[in-house]
């Protein structure tokens, strides 16, 4: 009997452990507190199915414990023989009428939300942004306002924005855990996704399918503003001149080394197809560099300087000219002036 | 000096005993050993992965080598070690179940083994040749076409070899327990394990053309030019996943079925009463195996397949649920008013009921799509399937081997141990994965190398290392219980544990290697129990004692796979030099020679007298 309760306590403290494991999890990297369309629909059938199986869990264990207690074979029982039972036709019957009423409880808001989540209807009304997932990053191209990104996706708030995600490469997929499920970026087709963000902030994104040595490495933010703020947005990212002279003398030296060491052939600074590398408007408001590093100059000339360290199996790495320290200071210290907007993820985030 | 040559004698004679036999019970032996090797070796693949995922953004290993590690964890424990130790119980216990002398194709069976084998040992050698596979054991293309080096191209061979060694396996079941079950012995008198062998085996037969046929794509694809996945060239690569998702679905239900069918052998046994439901048991496990060919592509629900696939999918995917759950209820019906005895055999069963609710249950929560797409490719799925694998297919495979250890090696093994590996085991087991579950929905997907800081992932990560430690001790208390047992045990009667119901307890512990002298007359579902009620302490036979025809020895199935592995390695490396096109004819030469061989020279095997048998005692 002591041995079943012992048993029991380590279940009770596992329960207590995870519960609060549950809690913790990362405010805005985060499932299970939502705040997006997708991600409350999924969470909404996640806590359906959590509490039927919970139940049907505790019905099994209590049959199971009363079982094992009750008709464990006690001393002075060894030659007892119990009687040999083929069947009951009511209760099989029973258990398995039950689990199809169960079935068909989750199988109908299951069918009803599939469709829902996969519903284009809105889709010529609202923002369009194609998402394309490169071996290590992401490239987003505002077709409507003629804007290029990467890394950082910027969408106004209680909007719904339609996503078309495609690959250049291998497969990736692009998930934001908190506002919605994801949705692979193939190569052969272009998916649709829509994503709809409740409240203002900068949300984490990662790559979901195996996609190399830096696989791990391709994170990606969603920075949620405001109507005002994103329209504020957009008409910066139009008026970026990728021409204009940075002021710094540092910083002058970095903008010639990166047009004499045509940077520009793989990164483009404003709006231009060119996508070979990640595009770097606005590159002094990112959020991380690389997806996972601090925005810092120490990183950038680390990174000028030998990027495979950063990020295994990536495309830069042996296909720029050589760099000395002072060379990739200068870049960095160009880089880091090439803020285009005041809104910021910081602005996000009040 | 006359007594070491003897010894060296001995030994080769041994060697070449294992090398040509053709007997089920040696080749499942084997089976079970090479298997034991892949499950240590797998198994300190998933150590070193728990290490390096110990703490956040550790250095242990580079990404390159972490998704070595990976993909070679997953391909060996379920194409090495899984699939081999169950195959090794089928094959060793099967025909004992049936009252068979032997399968229906020795030959074939000792080909299969070796086939296996040597893709194993194939894959592993990339380790040494330049670096493993990294593409993941699903090797999604283009990924697995476009990895450099020659990891994927030992993945490809290595498991064309395998598979193919595993279809023969699957077909000669099929044949044996359709022809050469004792009299009296129909399909509705057969036991459980016996009837997932079955089964298992006609998955076998259908799931795994459908990986050959990938493999070949993928092959041809890396090695000879062609564009199947190439989409620039107006190949797809999705096409990759609907194959290997046609054969990896059914997979899952040719390593849990077997599981099932040990559980449905141990608990009658220990609890003393005949499986309840048996008629429903049979037809639960035919639908699960029917609906497991309808719902490979809940394993694509973000790949983009539009609504109507994934409604259909989704719900065909929770339907299993119900023949699941017949099965779970059966097997507590069957305890219900039994005499249960809890030893370690009966430990790791009650442990899998549990442990594999949560498994099935998680199961119906992945196959919700709209769920699913928070769950896909995070460490919830990883939680999800360690828990239908280990919970259900290890836990079975050690109850298992702990239930008829005696039958194949004529030893019980030691119980006090027995029992101290299961308790580690468990423990390590959910201590491992559970918390898995909350990883995934806290933002973890699964493959990464490592996780970020301040991500609220450090505890998590490190309390499923410590599990992961708890079950690698759990495997060695197990495996010095074999050793030790092997030097000190007892050995074991015909009915070690007293209340045997199958055939298999009516004959000695090892087996001769004919099996039965007589073939047994079966009267019934459990015919040893029956003729114990009647208070018979053997079987009746069904043939009066007569000469006994056995098959041959042979070195030809080793020969033909050394012909095989030969041709493997000129596959993989004539893409670096022609001249390696010499080892693909040579070894297709002795491979098809030893097959012409084999054809022409008749082999008409031999007899043991029946005044011999009559010397021999029961």
């Amino acid at each position: 009997m002591l041995r079943w309760m012992g048993k029991f306590k380590a279940l009770i403290m596992l329960g207590i452990v995870t519960l609060v494991l549950t809690a913790c999890g990362k405010e805005n990297l985060t499932a299970l507190d939502p705040k997006g369309y997708g991600a409350e629909k999924s969470m909404d059938l996640m806590i359906l199915s959590t509490v039927i199986m919970a139940a049907v869990f505790i019905v099994v264990m209590l049959i199971f414990t009363v079982v094992i207690i009750r008709f464990r074979r006690k001393k002075g029982q060894e030659d007892f023989i119990p009687k040999q039972v083929e069947g009951n036709h009511t209760l099989e019957i029973v258990w398995t009428a039950i689990p199809i009423i169960l079935v068909f409880i989750l199988a109908v808001p299951t069918v009803m939300s599939v469709f829902d989540l996969a519903d284009e209807a809105d889709a010529s009304s609202s923002i369009n942004i194609e998402v394309t997932g490169n071996q290590y990053w992401w490239h987003f191209d505002y077709a409507g306002e003629e804007i290029q990104t990467s890394q950082d996706l910027y969408i106004p708030v209680n909007e719904k924005v339609y996503l078309d995600i495609n690959s250049t490469d291998v497969i990736h997929s692009f998930w934001v855990p908190t506002i919605s499920g994801k949705m692979d970026a193939n190569p052969e087709n272009t998916n649709t996704m829509f994503i709809e963000a409740y409240e203002e902030g900068v949300y984490w994104g990662k790559c979901a399918e195996f996609c190399g040595p830096s696989h791990s490495l391709m994170d990606f933010k969603i920075v949620v503003v405001s109507q005002e703020e994103y329209d504020q947005w957009v008409e910066d990212m139009q008026n970026v001149d990728p021409e204009v002279q940075v002021e710094d003398a540092v910083a002058q030296e970095g903008q010639e080394l990166f047009e004499a060491n045509n940077c520009m052939g793989c990164h483009a600074i404003g709006s231009s197809p060119v996508a070979v590398g990640p595009n770097l408007t606005n590159f002094a408001n990112r959020t991380t560099l690389a997806g996972v590093e601090d925005l810092t100059k120490e990183n950038i000339v680390s990174w000028l300087l030998d990027p495979e360290a950063m990020k295994p199996g990536n495309k830069m790495t042996g296909n720029y000219p050589e760099l000395t320290e002072d060379e990739a200071g200068s870049i960095a210290e160009y880089l880091m002036q090439l803020s285009h907007s005041d809104i910021t993820p910081e602005s996000a985030s009040n | 000096m006359s007594i070491a040559s003897t010894q060296k004698r001995g030994f080769g004679a041994i060697l070449w005993d294992y090398l040509t036999t053709v007997d089920h019970k040696k080749i499942g032996n084997m089976y079970i050993a090479a298997g034991a090797f892949f499950f240590i070796l797998g198994g300190l693949e998933a150590l070193i992965i728990r290490i390096q995922l110990v703490k956040p953004e550790n250095d242990f290993i580079s990404a390159g080598l972490y998704n070595e590690m990976i993909t070679m964890h997953g391909t060996t424990m379920i194409f090495f070690a899984a699939t081999p130790l169950l195959i090794g119980l089928m094959n060793a216990i099967m025909p004992l179940q049936i009252g068979a002398r032997d399968v229906a194709f020795p030959f074939l069976n000792s080909l299969g083994f070796w086939l296996f084998l040597a893709g194993g040992l194939l894959m592993n050698c990339s380790w040494f040749l330049g670096g493993a596979p990294d593409a993941g054991w699903t090797a999604y293309a283009p990924l697995s076409v476009v990895s450099p080096g020659h990891g994927t191209d030992f993945y490809v061979m290595g498991l064309q070899l395998s598979g193919a060694g595993t279809l023969m396996g699957g077909i000669n079941f099929l044949v044996t327990i359709v022809t050469m079950r004792a009299p009296g012995m129909t399909y509705m008198r057969m036991p459980l394990f016996t009837w997932t062998t079955f089964i298992a085996s006609v998955l076998i037969l259908f799931a795994f053309p459908a990986l050959t046929v990938g493999l070949f794509l993928l092959m041809f694809d890396r090695m000879f030019g062609s564009a199947f996945f190439d989409i620039a060239l107006g190949g797809n690569s999705i096409i990759w996943q609907h194959l290997f998702w046609i054969f990896g679905h059914p997979e899952v239900y040719i390593l849990i079925l077997p599981a099932f069918g040990m559980f449905s052998e141990i608990l009658p046994v220990f609890s003393k009463k005949r499986l309840f439901g048996y008629t429903s048991m049979v037809f639960a496990t035919i639908l699960i195996a029917f609906l497991g060919f309808m719902v490979w592509a809940h394993h694509m629900f973000t790949v983009g397949l539009g609504p109507t696939a994934n409604a259909i999918f989704s719900v065909a995917t929770m339907a299993i649920a119900v023949p699941t759950g017949i099965k779970i209820f059966n097997w507590l019906a069957t305890m219900w008013g039994g005499s249960i005895k809890i030893n370690s055999a009966m430990l790791w069963t009650l442990a899998f009921i549990p442990s594999f609710t949560i498994g099935g249950m998680t199961g119906v929560m992945v196959a919700i799509s709209t769920a699913d797409y928070q769950y896909h490719d995070t460490y919830f799925v990883i939680a999800h399937f360690h828990y239908v694998i280990v919970g259900g297919v290890v836990f079975g495979i050690l109850a298992g081997l702990t239930y008829w250890w005696p039958k194949l090696f004529g030893k019980v093994l030691n119980e006090t141990l027995g029992k101290i590996a299961f308790w580690l085991f468990f423990i390590g087991f959910h201590l491992t994965f559970f918390i898995q579950h909350f990883l995934g929905l806290m933002g973890m997907p699964r493959r990464y190398w490592v996780f970020l800081e301040g991500q609220g992932l450090d505890t998590g990560n490190l309390i499923s290392t410590i599990g992961a430690f708890l079950m690698a001790i759990g495997s060695v208390v197990f495996v010095y219980n074999v050793i030790i047992t092997s030097i000190k045990g007892e050995k074991a009667p015909a009915d070690p544990w007293g209340d045997g119901r199958t055939l298999e307890w009516s004959i000695p512990s090892p087996p001769p290697e004919y099996n039965f002298k007589q073939l047994p007359l079966v009267r019934g579902l459990d015919p040893l129990w029956i003729e114990k009620m009647e208070g018979n302490n053997k079987m009746t036979p069904a043939e009066p004692l007569d000469d006994i025809h056995m098959p041959n020895g042979s070195i030809l199935p080793f020969i033909m796979t050394i012909g095989f592995t030969i041709a493997s390695f000129g596959f993989i490396y004539q893409v670096d030099h022609s001249a390696w096109l010499i080892a693909v004819f040579g070894g297709m030469a002795i491979a098809l020679g030893t097959m012409l061989a084999r054809s022409l020279k008749d082999d008409d095997g031999y007899h043991i007298h029946k005044e011999d048998l009559e010397k021999e005692v029961d």
